[in-house]
Order: structure tokens, then C-alpha cells, then sequence
């Protein structure tokens, strides 16, 4: 099968569906690319570049809408490429089949399959396709970018010459993909960062980053929703959390707001009066300018300046990182790809019994099928049910009798055997026991890495059994003689053998 | 001259240079030097003992001496490093069966006569040492079988076996007063010979009953065996230098099974009970952490190494049986000249006996200054980029810190997650000895290169 990369006729569009290296990778999974000429220019990748990687470059969209049979793009088709489209064509995109039912219905009337990069599941299976994830980290690093731009001042603190430098004071609303990103982004540039969010187990992925997590004098309420996405909060939540940002807003520099609930408009977090309590100079960075905004003063798609402050509400910030953005797109199409194509033979398979193909999939064979039933999993697990704690056992409590009973049977023991036994046993077993000791304190000494030489050498020094036959081979008895012979003969194997191999190993350890 | 004084002032020189020998393993370095001391002592011990107490046969004698000496440094030279553990094992099991044959060889020598309670703490140390050095050779004997993959790995449980050892044991001591009693009169072969057919079988049964994951466990069991056997033959000959030597290689092979034991945090006992592998693991390797796993080419793998700053191998076994120790070594050199810094973490059972890890590294030209005990470099884990699990299963597994009905909980182990990115070589997802599922191959910064270890680690150095 042939899989097209038509050039984005979105305005302002930079991003491309594939990427050379991409392309090239999804040749071996048997299928043919044919990618427009000037695709990827302003991705900064050439048509030279695809022509290396084995693509063919056609022409015209005609072109490719008329000999592929699998289309990928960046956004959802619009104008006359939705004329294009041809039946028992695939076509995988972002489509936002939510916001757009129109789209959603003729897609479905061209009997087009769609599969909608948007509605991959958040599964943790599906993590390696989850375009959303890969355009939310580029837009958080980007955001942390545009802000710099727009910020008269330093990040970093420095104390130079001149005086002293403090850094700046960087707020993240929303620690979700995009929100790490920025914090990431901002605190490798040496801002001070915080960091708020609505769900209580991202704390730690906080704090791991080295942010500070802001936390709500509120009685605990979790605002974890379906997926790991975050859920509307109750007024009083909203209040106590109107009345952090109202005090966070006078002391930081930027504010990057993340704050989006899957299908309802933006939450408005910062409000004209929050703007205006901000210092000369600041800038809020709003991410979720599309969805109508966190800030109340946020236009779309512009960078404002209100009451001193610089509001940026760029809606396309992974497009202006573009080759980064294609590069993470292109892979997450093709890992979709791969998991479609099992026999590696370039034959697309639209298997509706897997999870991730299943939610992506927005319409097939002249039929709906968004929304897909519920995802099995969250990604991040609810911190439903807890374990029930185990009962701790109780420890048993360590007697000081123990050990003095164990002396004392001994020493018992002992003195029995004195009193039988003959002073020259006696004698022995003292060496014994001293042995016994010195051995413990030298062993104890060894270091692990010679455990194995410590046993192949101590193999060969238990071979001074061999004296015991020694003393026998001149005994009279030629049996005794004879056994004493062998004794000496498979004892001497083991002395040289022992300390020969003990020493080929010690030979081997180097520096 | 006083010959029986000179062979004790010998036989004081050589206890001295066997503790140094032994106390000479403490490092590296001092280690040579310290195999010197050993073979020193013996060469003296020898000496004095041949000239100072041997009078005739002496044809015998050094024929036997010449034929063992060639035989053992023939097969010293032979092993390969991956077969210590067996060319241990054997030796292990020709100290047991000089044991029983001094033993013997004590008990129809009747030239000297005792009486009364020595002549019984005699009978009983003979009897002692010929038990002991028999169940220290037939053990060594299966455990060179199973090492060597002669007999199957599988612990053979036999029904009632406890029951069974318990009248071994008994057996044993009904014997051993028999005898003490013939041997008084003038008799007691039958319950010798009686007892030491015992002994082997429950030698055999003993080591048999024990699965592979314990084989460290029984090596430096034998290890400790064959020095109590050469201390009791020392009580009966009434030779201090055996004593000592004995005491010194018993109470070592004890701490080695120890220090094993606590690294697989198993119950001595329970080890000895046998039957590990068999008994837990099949209930916990139900499917409840399926998750998917994330695989990795090798020319990514050799990307993430090169742009690592530290970099962590943990080996297992599965590193040797692949023989991809060489390739390791090599992907090493290139890295650290590269300026990552490449670190070995081992843990204390990797391999088959004590310490086999880092002869097997050696062998390969790893300099042992990289090479780090587990202990040394658990708490490192946070700060390494890239850690390389090698033919390593449950050695790594978080279950035994995370889980406590795991049949592994508690053992320490190698907290590779905590790193940045984890690479997993391995065959098959197949489960390691102890037969549990391992939820590391799920987790999100774990990924997996399949493939036979020597085979991808050879691409991955191809590409570097």
C-alpha cells in the first residue's frame, strides 16, 4: 500500500506529517511513501532529504489524494481536500471530532477510515502514539521560549559586578505534559519555578523536577479525572485556589497557564484584576488560548500588551517549533503504523479489537464510531482504594535472655566435656575454637570480589589432609599403604590444582 | 636433633602462612602475595612431614605426588572461568574422600593402643570424620552433576524426605554407638562401613533436593564441610596444623553460605531443606502485572549509552552463558573513552558461586576498580543515565521491595528503576529461578533489547 504526505494547507502550518528518517522507517514495514514537494520546507526538510530516503515526491495533493491509499497529515483536512478523499481511503490526522461534528459527518459520508491522533487512549501501551503528549511538550518548552523573548530580564540570578541579579519567578498552572515541560524548560534556564495543580499526585513529579509545588490550604479534594485528565473543581476549591494565584500574581515574573478540561471551555484561573496586580514588564504565556483562554484578557493567536504586561495566546506553538514537532509527530504516526501492520507486509489492518486503534479510529466503512467506549485503564491509577494496611506483626521483642541461655548451655556443654574428657582432646580443642575465631575475623576481611579465589584457595589448604596420609604410607600394612598412596595421590590434585587455578584467577584482575 | 619438634615448629609456620594466605584475599592487590604465603605453608608442611616422619614407601609416595600434582595443574590450566564452579565442586569432593580414607586407614591401623575415655573420644572422632568427609563427597559429587549439567538442575523432592533425613541421621547415631562399643572390643567395621553408606546417600539426597537458584549456597556449603572434615581427621590424628586448617577453611565456607544465604534472604536451613523454586513460584507468576513492554533496537541503544554521562552494567549469569563478557568489556573501553563514566554493580549471588561475577569480568579485562559490590553502588541509581541489566532477572526485581507476599521479598536488590533509562537484554520474557514475574520490564523507563546478549551487544558495539 502507498501512504501520502500531502503538503499542510492550514495557514501559517510548518509542522509535516513525516519526517526522511521516518519515512524510510516505514519503507521497511512494506509500504511505498509519496510525499508533496515542499512538504517539509518549512520543517527544514528537503525534498532532496525524502528523494534519499526513498520517498517519491509528487507534484500536486491531487496527486497523492489520487494514488495513495493511506493519507497522513498534520491537521484535519479542510477546503478541497476533504473533496479529495476518497472512499476505502485511511486517513490519520488530528481531526478534534468533538469540536468539529461537521467534519466528523462528512469524513463519515465519504466512507473515508479516520483514525483521529487526538483520540489515540491514554494507555500506557499507547504512550509511544500519543501525539498529544509529544505537541504538549513541545508547547510547554516553547512557551517557556516565547516568554524569554518577551521578559526584559534575566531568568537566571547572577551576582556580577555591577550588582545583583535575582532570577526570575516563574508560576506553571497545570502540571500535565505541557506544564512539566515549562517547568523543565524554565528551571534549566534558572527561574525560580512553581507549580499548581488540581490533582495531588502530581506533587511529586514536581517536586522530582526540582519546582516548588503550591499547595491549597483546602480540605483534601482530589481533582483527578477520567484518563489522568484533570475534572471541574467545586466553588469552594475554585475560590481558595482565585485567592492563591491573586497572591502569586503580585510576586511572580511569568506565569505560563496550562489549566484545560477535556470537552468544556478553558477554566478562567487569572483574572483582569490578577493582570493589573502584576509587575511592569511581566508576561503570561497562555496556553490554553484555543480553548478560550486561562486568562481573562488572552487573545487568541496574539501577543497583547494590557496594564503593562505582555499576554501571549499563540495557538500554534509546536508548528513554531517545527522540525522538532514533525520529527515526534512523524514517530508517533509511525508506531501507530507499525502496531497496524503485524505482518510487516505493507497491508494496513484496522483491528477494532485493539485498544489504542479502537479510540483512534473516528469512522470506518461510512460509520461513525466516536466516541469509543471508555478506556479500561487510566493512565495515572486513581489513588483508589487504600490497601488495606497490613497489620504489623508484632516484633518480637529481642530478650536479653536469649543469647545468655545459649552462654550459658554452652558453657555448660563445655564443662561437661572438660570434666570427661583427657587434658590432650583439651588441648586440641582450644586450638580448635581459636581457629574457629581467627577464621571468622580473617574471612570477614576478604572483599566479595575474591569470594571465588577465597574458595579455590581454601580448597587447596584443606588438602594438609594430606599429612594425615603422609603418616600412614610407611604403616606395615600394605593396605593402609595402598589406601594411603591414593589418599596422597587425589589430595595432591587438589594442592596444585587449587593453588594453580587460585592463582591464574588473581592473575586476571587488573586495574 | 629433635625431629618431632622441628615438624611442630613446621607445622606452626604453615598455620601462620595459611591465615596470611587467607588474610591476603582481602584485596587485590595483596592477593597474589597471599596465594604465595599458601603454597609456602603447604611446600613446608609437606617437607617437614616427608622428612621428619615418613620412613618407607617412598617410591609410592612420590609417584602419587608427581601423578596428582600433573593431574590438578593440567586441569587448572583447562578450566574455563565459567566452569569454577564444577572444577570447585570436584575438588570439594576429592577433600571429602580423603577424609573418609584416613579415616579408615586410622581405624585398622592398630599400632598405637587406647584406653578408657580417649580411646572413646578417639572411636568418636574417627567416626566423625569419616561421616563427615563422606556426605562432603557425595554431595560434591551431585553438586559437580548439576553444576555441570550432567544431572538436571530441578531439586528432586522425594515424599516424606525430611522424615527420611531424620532417620538417616538417627541411623547415623545408632551406628556410631555401635561402633564406639565394637570398636572397644576390638571390632566396629560393620558400622563403619554401615554408617558411611548412610552418609553418602544423604549426601546424595541432600544436594539433589536443592534447586539451581541455591547452588551458591551449597558450593560454600561443601567448601565449609571439607575443612570440618579436615579438622576431624586433624582430632583424630591429634594434628594440630589439620585442626587450625580445617577450622579456617570450615568457618570460611560457613560465612560464604552466610553471606549468600542473606543476599538470596534465605533461611539456612531452608536452603538445606531444599526445594527452592518449586514451592512459591508458580503462584505469583499470575498475570496480574501484564503491561506492555517498550523493546529497543540496538542502534538506539548504543545512542542512549554514547550520550550518557554514567552508565551502570549489571550482569547476571545469562552475561556468561552468552559469552558476551568480551563484548561488554569492549562497548566499556569505548564509553570510557569517550569520558562516560561505566560502572559494573554486582550483586553477591550473580553467578553460580561466591565472587563468580567478577572472575568472569576479569577474565575479561574489566579492571576491578570498576567494579562495585551492590552495596556500593545501590544508592548511586538515582544519578546514572543509562543502566544495562545483562542476563539479570530477579536480581533487579523491585517486587522484593514492593511487594511483600512476593516469594523474593526482602532480598536485596539492585534498584536499577531508580535511574534515568533502564535497557533489560534478555532472551524470552520467561521468568528467572525463582520463577516470579518481573514488573521492572514494565515499568516506563525500562526498555527491552531482545535477542541473544552477545549478538545485540556486538551491533550495539558496531554501532559506537
Amino acid at each position: 500500500m502507498k501512504i501520502g504526505v500531502p503538503r499542510e494547507s492550514h495557514p501559517g502550518e510548518r509542522r509535516v506529517a513525516t519526517t526522511p528518517e521516518d519515512a524510510s522507517q516505514l519503507m521497511k514495514l512494506g509500504y511505498g511513501v509519496v510525499v508533496q514537494s515542499d512538504a517539509g520546507a518549512k520543517a527544514s526538510f528537503s525534498d532532496d532529504a525524502y528523494r534519499a530516503a526513498g520517498c517519491e515526491i509528487a507534484g500536486s495533493s491531487r496527486d497523492i489524494y489520487d494514488q495513495c491509499d493511506i493519507v497522513l497529515k498534520v491537521r484535519a483536512p479542510e477546503g478541497d481536500e476533504l473533496g479529495m478523499l476518497r472512499s476505502g481511503q485511511t486517513l490519520i490526522s488530528f481531526v478534534w471530532p468533538a469540536q468539529n461534528p461537521d467534519l466528523l459527518e462528512t469524513l463519515t459520508q465519504r466512507g473515508v477510515t479516520a483514525l483521529a491522533m487526538d483520540s489515540i487512549p491514554r494507555i500506557s501501551r499507547a504512550q509511544k502514539m500519543d501525539a498529544l503528549s509529544s505537541m504538549a511538550n513541545i508547547a510547554g518548552y516553547r512557551a517557556v521560549v516565547e516568554a524569554a523573548q518577551h521578559f526584559g530580564r534575566f531568568f537566571t540570578g547572577q551576582i556580577t559586578a555591577a550588582g545583583k541579579i535575582p532570577p526570575a519567578k516563574v508560576l506553571v498552572i497545570g502540571a500535565g505534559v505541557a506544564g512539566l515541560a515549562a517547568i523543565g524548560a524554565a528551571k534549566s534556564m534558572g527561574a525560580i519555578v512553581r507549580a499548581f495543580d488540581t490533582r495531588p499526585e502530581v506533587k511529586e513529579q514536581v517536586e522530582s523536577m526540582d519546582a516548588e509545588f503550591l499547595m491549597l490550604d483546602f480540605e483534601e479534594e482530589d481533582g483527578s479525572g477520567e484518563g489522568g485528565y484533570a475534572k471541574v473543581m467545586s466553588k469552594e476549591f475554585i475560590e481558595a485556589e482565585m485567592a492563591l494565584f491573586a497572591e502569586q500574581a503580585e510576586d511572580v515574573d511569568i506565569i505560563i497557564t496550562t489549566a484545560l478540561i477535556p470537552g468544556k471551555p478553558a477554566p478562567r484561573l487569572i483574572t483582569a484584576d490578577m493582570v493589573e496586580s502584576m509587575k511592569d514588564g511581566s508576561v503570561i504565556v497562555d496556553l490554553a488560548a484555543e480553548q478560550g483562554g486561562n486568562c481573562e484578557l488572552t487573545e487568541p493567536g496574539q501577543v497583547t500588551m494590557k496594564e503593562g504586561v505582555t499576554l501571549i495566546g499563540y495557538t500554534d506553538l509546536p508548528s513554531r517549533l517545527a522540525a522538532q514537532s514533525s520529527q515526534l509527530y512523524g514517530t508517533n504516526l509511525r508506531h501507530l503504523l507499525t502496531d497496524m501492520t503485524p505482518e510487516k507486509d505493507g497491508k494496513l489492518v484496522v483491528d477494532m479489537e485493539d485498544e489504542a486503534v479502537r479510540g483512534a479510529t473516528i469512522c470506518i466503512g461510512g460509520e461513525t464510531t466516536w466516541p469509543p467506549p471508555a478506556p479500561k485503564l487510566s493512565a495515572a491509577p486513581k489513588a483508589a482504594e487504600p490497601a488495606p494496611a497490613p497489620v504489623p506483626k508484632p516484633e518480637k521483642k529481642r530478650s536479653a535472655a536469649g543469647p545468655l541461655i545459649v552462654m550459658a548451655l554452652g558453657g555448660l556443654a563445655l564443662f561437661g566435656m572438660g570434666a570427661v574428657a583427657p587434658p590432650s582432646f583439651m588441648a586440641h580443642f582450644t586450638v580448635f575454637v581459636l581457629a574457629c575465631f581467627v577464621g571468622y575475623m580473617v574471612i570477614w576481611n576478604v572483599t566479595p570480589a575474591l569470594h571465588t579465589p577465597l574458595m579455590s584457595v581454601t580448597n587447596a589448604i584443606s588438602s594438609i589432609i594430606v599429612i594425615g596420609a603422609l603418616l600412614q604410607i610407611s604403616s606395615g600394612s600394605s593396605l593402609i599403604m595402598w589406601i594411603a598412596g591414593f589418599t596422597v595421590l587425589i589430595t595432591s590434585i587438589n594442592i596444585a590444582g587449587g593453588f594453580a587455578v587460585t592463582r591464574r584467577m588473581l592473575e586476571m584482575f587488573r586495574k | 636433633m629433635n625431629s618431632a619438634g622441628i615438624v611442630t615448629a613446621s607445622y606452626i609456620a604453615a598455620t601462620v602462612l595459611f591465615i596470611l594466605a587467607l588474610g591476603g584475599l582481602s584485596n587485590q592487590e595483596t592477593a597474589r602475595r597471599g596465594n604465595w604465603y599458601g603454597i609456602i605453608g603447604m611446600a613446608i608442611a609437606l617437607v617437614a612431614t616427608i622428612l621428619g616422619v615418613v620412613t618407607q614407601h617412598y617410591t609410592l609416595l612420590f609417584i602419587a605426588l608427581l601423578i596428582g600434582g600433573s593431574v590438578g595443574l593440567v586441569l587448572a590450566r583447562r578450566v574455563q572461568m565459567t566452569q569454577m564452579p564444577e572444577l570447585v565442586a570436584i575438588l570439594h569432593s576429592l577433600v571429602g574422600l580423603a577424609a573418609v580414607l584416613v579415616g579408615f586407614a586410622n581405624f585398622m591401623d592398630h599400632s598405637t593402643v587406647l584406653h578408657g575415655a580417649e580411646a572413646t573420644i578417639h572411636d568418636i572422632e574417627t567416626y566423625l570424620g569419616v561421616l563427615i568427609g563422606a556426605v562432603t563427597f557425595s554431595g560434591s559429587v551431585i553438586a559437580f552433576g548439576k553444576l555441570s549439567g550432567r544431572i538436571g538442575g530441578k531439586p528432586m523432592i522425594l515424599p516424606a524426605r525430611h522424615w527420611l533425613n531424620l532417620v538417616l541421621l538417627l541411623g547415623s547415631i545408632w551406628f556410631g554407638i555401635e561402633f564406639v562399643e565394637q570398636s572397644a572390643a576390638g571390632g566396629g567395621t560393620w558400622p563403619l562401613l554401615l554408617m558411611t553408606l548412610i552418609a553418602l546417600a544423604f549426601g546424595v539426597h541432600m544436594v539433589m533436593a536443592i534447586g539451581g537458584a541455591d547452588m551458591p549456597v551449597v558450593v560454600s556449603m561443601l567448601n565449609s564441610y571439607s575443612g570440618w572434615a579436615a579438622s576431624a581427621t586433624g582430632f583424630m590424628l591429634s594434628n594440630d596444623l589439620l585442626i587450625v586448617t580445617g577450622a579456617l577453611v570450615g568457618s570460611s565456607g560457613a560465612i560464604l553460605s552466610y553471606i549468600m544465604c542473606r543476599a538470596m534472604n534465605r533461611k539456612f536451613l531452608a536452603v538445606i531443606a531444599g526445594g527452592f523454586g518449586t514451592g512459591g513460584g508458580t503462584t505469583a507468576a499470575g498475570g496480574e502485572e501484564e503491561g506492555e513492554v517498550q523493546p529497543i533496537q540496538s542502534e538506539e541503544t548504543a545512542e542512549l549509552l554514547a550520550n550518557a554521562k554514567e552508565v551502570m552494567i549489571v550482569p547476571g549469569y545469562g552475561m556468561a552463558v552468552a559469552q558476551a563478557q568480551h563484548t561488554v568489556y569492549e562497548i566499556t573501553k569505548v564509553l570510557r573513552e569517550k569520558g562516560v563514566n561505566v560502572r559494573f554493580g554486582i550483586h553477591p549471588v550473580a553467578g553460580r558461586m561466591p565472587g563468580h561475577m567478577n572472575v568472569l569480568l576479569a577474565e575479561a579485562r574489566v579492571p576491578y576498580d570498576i567494579v562495585f559490590e551492590m552495596d556500593e553502588v545501590n544508592e548511586d541509581f538515582p544519578d546514572v543515565d543509562v543502566s544495562v541489566v545483562i542476563g539479570a532477572n530477579d536480581i533487579v526485581n523491585p517486587d522484593a521491595q514492593e511487594k511483600p507476599d512476593s516469594p523474593i521479598a526482602g532480598m536485596p536488590v539492585l534498584e536499577v528503576w531508580k535511574g534515568g533509562t533502564t535497557i533489560v537484554l534478555k532472551r524470552s520474557m520467561a521468568t528467572g529461578y525463582a520463577g516470579v514475574g518481573n514488573p521492572l520490564f514494565f515499568k516506563e523507563n525500562t526498555r527491552m533489547l531482545f535477542g541473544d546478549a552477545k549478538d545485540t551487544l556486538d551491533a550495539v558495539l558496531k554501532t559506537l
